[in-house]
């Protein structure tokens, strides 16, 4: 503003103004900053400081008492040659995720559909789906869990009861504990759900009208219709549910008492990272996991962003 | 899009979704026969779908629920009859699993609670001042560098807290800090929460420019602007933050797991945690309880702002 004015008037005028502009803008951006410091402290000690320090740390041995020591790449060249673990928690990492991720969109986009399109009553359906979403991630409901599927626990005294038929104890054995986390994860639907119906509210209503007219029956308007237009929706569910489900920690932590057990069975990545940092103190070795974990979560980031473009259409 | 925008759709959505009768008339000639009982039809169909819809959905609730009635019927069960009692009637309302739960451990529930209180409470502080200052600058303010600093604070937002964790906890064990609740509580006035500076600065974008202008007019610097203006007008970004910021640190697990050692300075999660480890499975009774309790909260604040809360749950979905 100041500057476009100096044109009509003298040079010595135009200079202190360029300057008094200078000054004001010095000021503006002393403002913003001095708005930000809350932010930049935490970014430079709660956030870049540690990222950068977690990397330094995964290239050393450090056991918290004693100085870190270089050991150059050893903690990735053990990970990936000489830990059975590692790879048994990538293992049950991965299980989980791909087993967990696709039941609950699943299921919360057939909730979703069933809610939408003015059903009476709908708005206490879908408070009652959320409930389990804004509750599971507690310890509480770990230990109710705990309960459910233990050998004498409700599940199997239901069974028992409806079918006569005596089920295993779902959570000591190592083939079935695993599906009791993912069914907790898969219980929790209701998050996505209201993500879904929130988009399929934006679906244009115009579209299924002509859709009938051209006496499309519901399989069809939902492929034809329905999913195209929600695909970024559907999109952004996964990606959300996926880093989520890689951070998975309280419920695998209280269901196996803090071991991953039984036979490392629900050892997800998370847990190993927290024992090996905290139970066994290889501070420097956990840095490596967490730095693992971070390029994994990162590279899936990238691959369904760089991959969306041939499943996901955006209208604008 | 604003939560304003999203508001309108959702209005925009129910008025033109039902109305049966409009569909599919063939003919606007006139009341004939063939056309009542076209709609006729339409009706009925529309009404056994509705009922089908209500049927599953009714099923899905009950399955869905059932372990939560489960565990607060229980809650008031005598130990003999958990194992046993399937049904989500407690029969009697007998409070002693309530009474001996609460001073089962070492210290008793009313220490847990108050610690979570307190750090609950320092949190929501903390990370709506923080957040909307923050917020507030990137929104509101000029000044080099402020688009390089927002895109650096969202990508913050994609970091999983693993790989800060660790040397986190050096720091903390450095300054002193680790078996107090500052660890858990300081970062929260440092706007460490990206996710809600993001929330904030999509709201206060949809604030009128004027009103700032109006205000320069009228010899307000930026600091009043905030304060007066924008904070007043953000009532609902805020309280999303606030109860957000509470459910999240009152569910907090491995935060307090990895720095609070003492058990006079537990928190409720990790007290149902040792509750689990001290008693084994004998006193499943009491253990609910007190998950009971520690799980109302939560409950109450979803009955209170229910609104809120599913409403954020859709936006942060439709940010894009």
């Amino acid at each position: 503003m100041a500057s476009s004015a100096a044109g009509t008037l003298g040079s010595a005028a135009a200079a202190a103004a360029t300057a008094a502009a200078a000054a004001a803008r010095r000021r503006r951006d002393l403002t913003g900053y001095a708005f930000l410091i809350p932010w930049i402290i935490g970014f430079l000690c709660f956030t870049l400081g540690p990222v950068s320090a977690s990397l330094y740390l995964s290239f050393t041995r450090f056991d918290l008492l004693t100085p870190p020591q270089w050991i150059g790449l050893d903690n990735y060249v053990r990970m990936f040659t000489a830990d059975a673990r590692f790879w048994q928690a990538l293992k049950v990492t991965f299980t989980y995720l791909l087993l967990e991720v696709p039941l609950k969109l699943a299921f919360a986009l057939a909730i979703a559909l069933l809610l939408d399109k003015g059903l009476r009553g709908a708005s206490l359906y879908r408070s009652l789906f959320y409930i389990p979403s804004l509750l599971g991630g507690s310890v509480a409901i770990a230990v109710l869990w705990r309960r459910l599927f233990e050998g004498n626990g409700t599940l199997n005294q239901i069974l028992l009861a409806l079918t006569g038929w005596q089920g295993p104890a779902w959570i000591a054995n190592p083939d079935t504990a695993i599906y009791t986390l993912v069914l907790l994860a898969v219980w929790q639907f209701g998050s996505p759900m209201i993500i879904f119906l929130a988009g399929l509210r934006q679906v244009p209503q115009d579209l299924y009208e002509a859709a009938a007219m051209d006496r499309a029956g519901p399989v069809r308007r939902f492929f034809r219709i329905t999913l195209p237009m929600i695909a970024p929706v559907v999109f952004f569910n996964m990606v959300l549910q996926i880093i989520d489900g890689f951070k998975v920690f309280t419920p695998a932590f209280v269901i196996s008492s803090g071991t991953g057990g039984p036979v490392d069975a629900t050892l997800v990545y998370t847990l190993y990272l927290y024992n090996e940092a905290f139970h066994y103190f290889r501070m420097g070795y956990a840095s490596a996991l967490a730095w693992v974990l971070l390029l994994i979560i990162g590279s899936f980031t990238c691959v369904s962003f760089v991959t969306s473009k041939y499943w996901v259409h955006y209208d604008d | 899009m604003t939560i304003d925008g999203s508001r309108s759709v959702d209005s925009a959505a129910t008025v033109g979704a039902p109305s049966p009768a409009a569909v599919g008339v063939p003919s606007f000639a006139g009341p004939d026969a063939a056309a009542l009982a076209t709609i006729a039809r339409l009706r009925r169909r529309r009404l056994v779908f509705d009922l089908v819809r209500h049927a599953l959905l009714i099923v899905a609730t009950f399955g869905m629920l059932y372990p939560l009635l489960w565990m607060v019927a229980s809650s008031f069960k005598p130990e003999t009859m958990i194992f046993t009692d399937l049904s989500i009637w407690p029969h009697s309302l007998d409070p002693t699993n309530y009474v001996t739960g609460w001073t089962a451990l070492q210290e008793s529930f009313t220490t847990f609670f108050r610690n979570s209180i307190v750090v609950a409470v320092l949190v929501v502080i903390g990370n709506t001042l923080s957040c909307s200052i923050t917020a507030y600058a990137f929104a509101r303010l000029e000044f080099r560098g402020r688009k390089v600093l927002f895109a650096v604070m969202l990508m913050t937002l994609m970091l999983p807290y693993h790989v800060t964790l660790i040397p986190q906890y050096v720091l903390f064990q450095n300054l002193g800090w680790v078996d107090t609740f500052l660890p858990l509580t300081v970062p929260k006035f440092m706007a460490v929460d990206a996710f809600f500076i993001f929330l904030m600065v999509q709201f206060f974008r949809g604030i009128p420019r004027e009103l700032d202008e109006a205000a320069v007019l009228d010899g307000c610097g930026p600091w009043r602007i905030y304060w007066k203006i924008i904070l007043p007008l953000s009532l609902p970004v805020l309280a999303t933050t606030a109860i957000f910021s509470f459910l999240w640190t009152w569910n907090d697990f491995i935060g307090p797991l990895v720095y609070l050692n003492d058990s006079a300075h537990y928190t409720v999660p990790l007290a149902l945690r040792s509750f689990v480890d001290a008693t084994g499975q004998s006193n499943w009774g009491q253990l609910f309880a007190m998950s009971v309790l520690a799980l109302a909260p939560i409950f109450l604040f979803f009955l209170c702002f229910q609104r809120l809360i599913i409403e954020g749950v859709a936006h942060a979905g439709m940010k894009r």
